[in-house]
């Protein structure tokens, strides 16, 4: 039953990765580029809710809507004010402003909340469940419920809506996409917003997960979702909400049952493994160079 | 001497039929296939496919679109593994070879989309086209010394002669990138003729020509052959080109062979006609 | 003003000589400062950082710059050298004299690090692009991880007792023995191989370069040189542990290599000066606190400048080489239209 539970909280921490690697994918698949700032989004939206419902005393569902109206004009305004004009620019000057975006948003969070980490409030309390010797932890279950429906919508939104059926043609060919009269700054904008939303939500619930949120919280699990977005087929949603999962149950154990020091290790020793048997990821397309 | 030479092959008269006829083997061929093929997935894209090139031919490989041309130079160079059949080049199985020892086997190529080394000078394409024709090891490489200045001199001077056969010595210190379409055409038979080759595969290598231009290039191919003594196969769209100078000419549609024969023979087979133009209403 | 030496040689030739030129004036010039006691104690330790820091830039650029891959992982390289530089000294201190050791166990660090950089390069050759950086990047963390696991690296307090020996001086001679071999590799058949296979593996392939080796042997030799760095910085602090090594430092490091130029040696070695220098500058201007801050919008500015094509126009129309050459320019350009 042990193992159970250890499955189930680790199927909760890798919905929390999926929903990180969905942005990382999503926006790799569309800009083309690796959006190293990503992670640090989550540390804002988490901060963002620490302010709305600590500070400011206000109900939970708001602090996190209101946290996710933060991040999506943090995202929107990054894409705009540094990304936008690399748009032609070669990949690796693209790579390192974002790292340079990572470290701004780092830092303007020290400066303002300073270095230490900062209690999140507690905003769900539900009793654990329990079935027989099983137990469910409440937040668990809040978390899993709240980003599966979101993997849900999104995956609806791609394969249904006008803006999805856009966002598949940028990822598919910026030029052609261009061509059919598809606005190219618009559509990676609103891939942005999506992605820097999911990326708050993913935040608040890394916090309720963890307790506590520290300018740096966000590049540890950026990394890992990124990992994971890798793991899944970068470029892939599907793969991203799969390595994701993958990831965290698999991290969940390593630590249950190997030592949590080298939990990590065993996250990215994995990683190699899937690389070298499978070179684009679980789902991702491979791609012939033709001659 | 830095410059490692081929062993003088025999000096074959001309002309010779580019597709030797099975069983006809007084002279070796450069190139044997037999029975070559490959599926994709489900799709066969070549398949038996057994032809031989002589020595010192110009021999030409067409086809209408799609006919599978170019996956045939892929699996000549082991840019594909076939999935049937074998290659032989001057005599060595390609088997399981990747494409740089099958290059030291002596075939080389263009490319279709032109691939040169475009971020690098014209010069230093030829010299890496001259990379296992020169022999230093990495101390030399490292320290510029033990030999490095003689063997840099060796490649410089034959990158030179090389360039100044195509007239192309004077562009030596531009960008490759930087050229001209046709100069960027020609710098990439440069780089590969380079490589010592017993046979030069051309893709398309009037692609994008105007007329002056291609006759430029035939005369160009001709000397190429007479001069380095190596056979040259190319595919080509431009029949006047093919007619023009291909002594054996190979015609392939969905991936198989339908004729193989002099220009004359091919102009006149009633199955090339039908392949390029489709079949006559009402026949 | 030509000089007959010089005109005979090679571009790229001159633009190495003028490279090290540099370092040596920069050398000469430090050196004085300290020998005349201007140089104040907070510059002074700067120093070392900074040999260190051009030597993992300039290793790392053989890897981006002239093998076209992104490696995530340097600092794993780092870290296999400075602990087993730092273990090699600590058992050989009593035994071998300085002017033995200290060679030997920059050797020693760097091969083994080399031996790393194999491991990593081996399966890694399967991989391209951002799959390859990832997997650099999961091989520098697992490094990490294990340093902090295993008895004889000291866990998660360090390695401690390794002998002080790092100069200025060692530092100096190390810049410059990795700036030579590194930039005399490039300019040779094997850099030109290596070149070629950035610029287009496939048609390297088909003019007969084995893209593998040449993968590998640019891997090994890029770790050979970060445990090289390594092995300095672990006899500079005394200390080594394995927290200096995550990601975050080879991520510095990929940030040196793309602001002085992908490709660019001389713009390595003067980045990685101007990177480590930067962050001390601001210390102690009453501006602490922002002192991160300002590196991050200094950064960002920097590739908005440097590569964005509105703001290269700018840059273009309003640079003292265009103004200077202008009329030279105009009838270049002409001739290029028509």
């Amino acid at each position: 039953m042990n193992f159970l539970s250890n499955l189930i909280s680790g199927l909760s921490l890798g919905s929390i990765y999926a929903l990180i690697a969905l942005g990382y994918t999503m926006v790799y698949g569309i800009a083309k580029m690796l959006n190293f700032a990503h992670g640090d989004i989550i540390m804002v939206g988490a901060f963002a809710t620490i302010v709305f419902i600590n500070n400011l005393g206000l109900p939970m569902i708001v602090g996190v809507l209101l946290s996710v109206v933060v991040c999506v004009v943090v995202g929107v305004l990054v894409e705009r004010i540094a990304y936008k004009p690399l748009r032609s620019s070669p990949p690796l000057s693209v790579l390192i402003t974002a790292i340079g975006v990572s470290y701004f948003l780092q830092s303007l969070a020290q400066v303002i909340f300073g270095t230490n980490q900062k209690n999140f409030p507690k905003f769900i309390e539900i009793t654990p469940v329990h079935i027989n010797e099983l137990t469910i932890k409440g937040e668990s279950i809040v978390t899993m419920t709240v980003t599966f429906s979101l993997m849900v919508a999104l995956s609806l939104f791609i394969s249904k809506t006008k803006i999805g059926k856009a966002m598949r043609a940028v990822s598919e060919d910026k030029q052609a996409a261009e061509l059919m009269g598809i606005s190219v700054n618009k559509t990676i904008t609103i891939t942005f917003a999506i992605g820097s939303a999911l990326a708050s939500v993913a935040g608040s619930f890394y916090g309720l997960t963890y307790g506590f949120i520290g300018p740096y919280s966000g590049s540890m699990p950026g990394i890992k979702a990124f990992v994971a977005a890798v793991f899944g087929g970068i470029g892939s949603i599907p793969g991203a909400m799969l390595g994701g999962i993958l990831l965290g149950i698999i991290e969940n154990l390593a630590k249950a049952y190997v030592s949590t020091e080298l939990s990590d290790a065993i996250v990215f020793g994995v990683l190699i493994v899937v690389l070298l048997v499978k070179p684009t990821g679980l789902l991702g397309k491979k791609t012939n160079e033709k001659v | 001497m830095a410059l490692r030479h081929k062993a003088s092959r025999k000096m074959v008269s001309l002309p010779t039929r580019a597709i030797i006829p099975e069983g006809d083997v007084d002279k070796r061929p450069i190139l044997e296939t037999h029975h070559l093929g490959i599926d994709f997935g489900g799709l066969t894209a070549v398949d038996d496919l057994t032809l031989a090139v002589g020595p010192t031919e110009i021999c030409g490989l067409i086809g209408p679109n799609g006919a599978g041309k170019t996956t045939v130079f892929n699996l000549l160079t082991s840019v594909y593994q076939p999935t049937r059949g074998t290659i032989l080049i001057d005599g060595y199985d390609t088997k399981g070879k990747t494409s740089a020892q099958v290059n030291k086997l002596g075939i080389a190529r263009t490319f279709q989309n032109i691939r040169l080394f475009s971020n690098m000078s014209v010069i230093d394409n030829v010299k890496i086209g001259l990379h296992n024709n020169v022999r230093t090891n990495i101390l030399s490489s490292f320290t510029h010394s033990f030999g490095y200045s003689n063997v840099e001199k060796v490649a410089e001077q034959r990158a030179r002669e090389l360039l100044s056969f195509f007239g192309m010595d004077n562009l030596r210190n531009t960008q490759a990138g930087a050229l001209p379409y046709g100069a960027q055409r020609r710098l990439e038979i440069v780089r590969a003729l380079a490589t010592n080759p017993g046979i030069l595969l051309l893709d398309e290598p009037a692609a994008g020509m105007n007329p002056s231009e291609t006759v430029e290039l035939m005369e160009n191919i001709r000397r190429i052959r007479d001069t380095f003594q190596i056979a040259v196969m190319l595919i080509e769209h431009d029949m006047n080109l093919v007619m023009g100078i291909c002594e054996g000419i190979c015609v392939l549609n969905y991936g198989k062979i339908i004729a193989k024969g002099t220009p004359d023979e091919i102009k006149a087979n009633p199955k090339v006609i039908e392949a390029y133009l489709g079949k006559k209403a009402g026949n | 003003m030509k000089n007959k030496f010089l005109g005979d040689m090679k571009k790229t030739t001159k633009n190495n000589i003028f490279t090290l030129a540099i370092c040596f004036i920069a050398f000469c010039v430090v050196t004085t400062m300290i020998m005349t006691g201007s140089a104040s104690r907070h510059m002074k330790s700067l120093l070392v950082p900074i040999c260190i820091n051009i030597i993992l830039t300039v290793s790392l650029n053989l890897v981006i710059g002239f093998l076209g891959e992104l490696s995530l992982g340097h600092a794993g390289f780092m870290s296999v050298g400075a602990y087993t530089g730092c273990l090699f000294s600590i058992y050989f201190e009593e035994i071998l004299p300085i002017i033995v050791r200290l060679p030997l166990a920059i050797l020693f660090g760097g091969l083994c690090a080399a031996v790393f950089g194999i491991i990593v390069g081996v399966p890694v050759l399967r991989l391209k692009g951002d799959y390859l950086a990832i997997v650099t990047l999961a091989f520098g963390e697992i490094l990490r991880s294990v340093m902090i696991n295993l008895e004889f690296t000291g866990g998660a307090s360090g390695l401690k007792g390794t002998p002080q020996d790092s100069s200025f001086n060692l530092g100096f001679i190390c810049v410059v023995i990795t700036l030579i071999l590194i930039m005399n590799l490039v300019d040779s058949k094997h850099g030109r191989a290596i070149m070629a296979l950035r610029d287009n593996s496939i048609a390297a392939s088909a003019v007969g370069i084995n893209t593998n080796k040449y993968k590998l042997m640019v891997f090994t030799i890029s770790a050979f040189f970060a445990g090289v760095a390594g092995v300095i910085y672990g006899h500079n602090y005394s200390i080594v542990t394995a927290g200096t090594f995550d990601y975050n430092k080879s991520i510095e490091i990929l940030v040196m290599v793309v602001l002085g130029g992908i490709g660019n040696i001389r713009g390595s070695v003067i980045s990685a000066t101007f990177i480590t220098i930067l962050p001390e500058m601001l210390r102690g201007y009453a501006l602490d606190d922002y002192r991160m801050l300002i590196y991050a919008v200094v950064l960002i500015v920097m590739m908005l400048l440097g590569t964005s094509e509105k703001f290269m126009f700018l840059r273009y129309k309003f640079s003292p080489k265009r103004l200077w050459s202008k009329t030279k320019n105009e009838v270049k350009l002409r001739k290029e239209n028509i």
